[in-house]
């Protein structure tokens, strides 16, 4: 073939290059937003609440996934540090998933009920009070700044819209849930729940 | 994976292959041995037309081949699990029971010996220090030394008990400490009373007449977990409040506010995380941490 013919004609050149380029997509991505077992939860996995709905927004506005991953791996060097390796079904609710791929602090993806609230709330503070060791930032401000409790509603119906099975009780109760509660309340919610569903012993 | 997307994938993937292979056989040249230029012109330089270097080629080919071979090798052509029975899964679940039966032997051995015995043993410091480290040092320290509001290890002053029984049960099903709040019950004024009474217990700077009026709420509120000599219930996990130290801090206004808010330390429960052997292995290691630190 003469390479003439594409090189003097662009339309036909765009289009050779993006079929060229697709195959990757359209092999691994395009089946698996179809797959079910994607889609399908784990068992006993309920949406986020609203307090905790907010503290994984408030995560994210930290920027806590920059530096901490939510995926365990099926490494024996990890699950026995983390616990049980992550798998898809935990993630079903969360739009959008917090795996990250750099870990500079630990994985959390299990590391709900594994330390108190009181750990958690002296942690954030200040994470030196409790480890001496660390070079995690303090987040004070979460102590100050109240949650704002008119918007919570809102997130879920946005949710509800995108297939999490709120309930209308749900939603109407958001406001009451969150109302006059801090911010640092609401990410030790979410902290608390992380990767409960699924525990095993090492 | 329904066989509609199995089939999507078997095929785009092949296709992608043979394309690849035909745009680079379809286009291989042979070299003629005259210059040939592809005819661009600009500005008297022209273009070489050149096959390809033997050696480029024949990575290419090399890539192809690697391509079909590790289809059929590894899981990859849509439900085709592949010749070699590969799963991220079952790899892992190898690399467990491997390490399961070098360490059982191990395991069994020091889960049949008593915590007294082994508590010294080289080996269970080190394996205990690398699991505290894992999964206790976030709250007590790196150097078991403990910080605010998260007990010392190491002093040999135990809330729930030291023996091997007693530490083993703080591992197995954690601990709920449960000192009220007197604000509502004292008062302010009730509240600095007793702080003042605990700090003359102490031997520390008090009001005395306060400290009189405080004695009286202590042995209304305080006796029932803390002991007519304040010496504290490891059965409650009630501290000891005449031996120095404080949990919370031992400032004036720290006991203020402890009695104040009232403190709620939790120990989590490791029953559903860690298995039997390790958590006999962590109670050995920090029963013998004091030993160790003794004189």
């Amino acid at each position: 073939m003469k390479h003439d013919v594409i090189e003097r004609n662009t339309p036909l050149m765009i289009v050779l290059i993006i079929g060229a380029i697709s195959f990757g997509t359209l092999v691994e991505l395009v089946p698996l937003a179809f797959s079910k077992q994607l889609a399908t939860p784990v068992e006993g996995l309920e949406p986020y609440s609203a307090l905790e709905l907010e503290g994984r927004d408030i995560y994210i506005r930290e920027g806590c996934n920059t530096c901490h991953s939510q995926m365990v791996r099926p490494l024996r060097a990890e699950t026995e540090r983390y616990g049980h390796y992550s798998v898809a079904g935990e993630f079903v609710y969360d739009r959008p998933f917090l795996w990250g791929s750099k870990r500079t602090g630990p994985d959390l993806a299990r590391v709900g009920e594994r330390y108190s609230d009181a750990w958690h709330r002296a942690h954030l503070y200040n994470p030196r009070d409790v480890v001496p060791e660390s070079n995690m930032p303090s987040f004070p401000w979460l102590f100050e700044n109240e949650l704002n409790a008119e918007r919570v509603p809102k997130k879920m119906e946005t949710l509800r819209s995108l297939g999490v099975p709120y309930t209308d009780d749900d939603i109407a109760g958001a406001v009451a849930a969150v109302e006059g509660k801090k911010e640092i309340d609401a990410v030790v919610a979410y902290l608390q729940q992380l990767g409960t569903l699924i525990q095993a012993r090492r | 994976m329904t066989s509609f997307w199995s089939w999507w994938i078997v095929i785009l993937t092949s296709a992608q292959i043979v394309l690849c292979a035909w745009l680079l056989f379809g286009n291989r040249k042979k070299d003629s041995g005259e210059v040939k230029t592809t005819g661009h012109t600009y500005d008297g330089l022209q273009e070489f037309d050149n096959p390809l270097p033997a050696w480029w080629f024949y990575m290419f080919v090399i890539t192809i081949v690697f391509a079909i071979g590790y289809l059929i090798a590894y899981p990859g052509m849509g439900n085709f699990k592949g010749v070699l029975g590969w799963t991220q899964i079952n790899q892992y679940d190898k690399t467990v029971t491997i390490a399961d039966e070098k360490y059982r032997a191990m395991r069994d051995r020091y889960l049949a010996m008593e915590i007294e015995d082994i508590a010294h043993d080289p080996e269970i410091r080190r394996m205990g220090q690398r699991l505290f480290g894992n999964n206790c040092a976030q709250c007590h320290g790196s150097d078991a030394g403990g910080s605010y509001g998260f007990p010392n290890l190491m002093d040999d002053d135990w809330l729930y008990g030291g023996s091997p029984e007693a530490i083993k049960t703080t591992l197995i099903n954690g601990r709920k400490a449960a000192m009220p709040a007197w604000e509502s019950i004292l008062g302010e004024g009730g509240i600095r009373e007793t702080a003042e009474y605990l700090l003359s217990l102490n031997n520390r700077e008090a009001d005395a007449e306060m400290a009189t009026a405080g004695a009286r709420h202590y042995q209304t509120y305080c006796v029932a977990c803390h002991g007519t000599e304040a010496k504290g219930n490891q059965m409650l996990g009630a501290p000891n409040l005449v031996n120095g130290i404080w949990l919370y801090g031992g400032t004036r206004e720290q006991i203020v506010h402890t009695l104040r808010n009232g403190r709620n330390g939790v120990m989590p429960a490791f029953a559903q995380t860690l298995s039997e052997d390790k958590i006999h292995i962590l109670t050995a290691w920090v029963y013998g941490l004091r030993k160790e630190t003794a004189p």
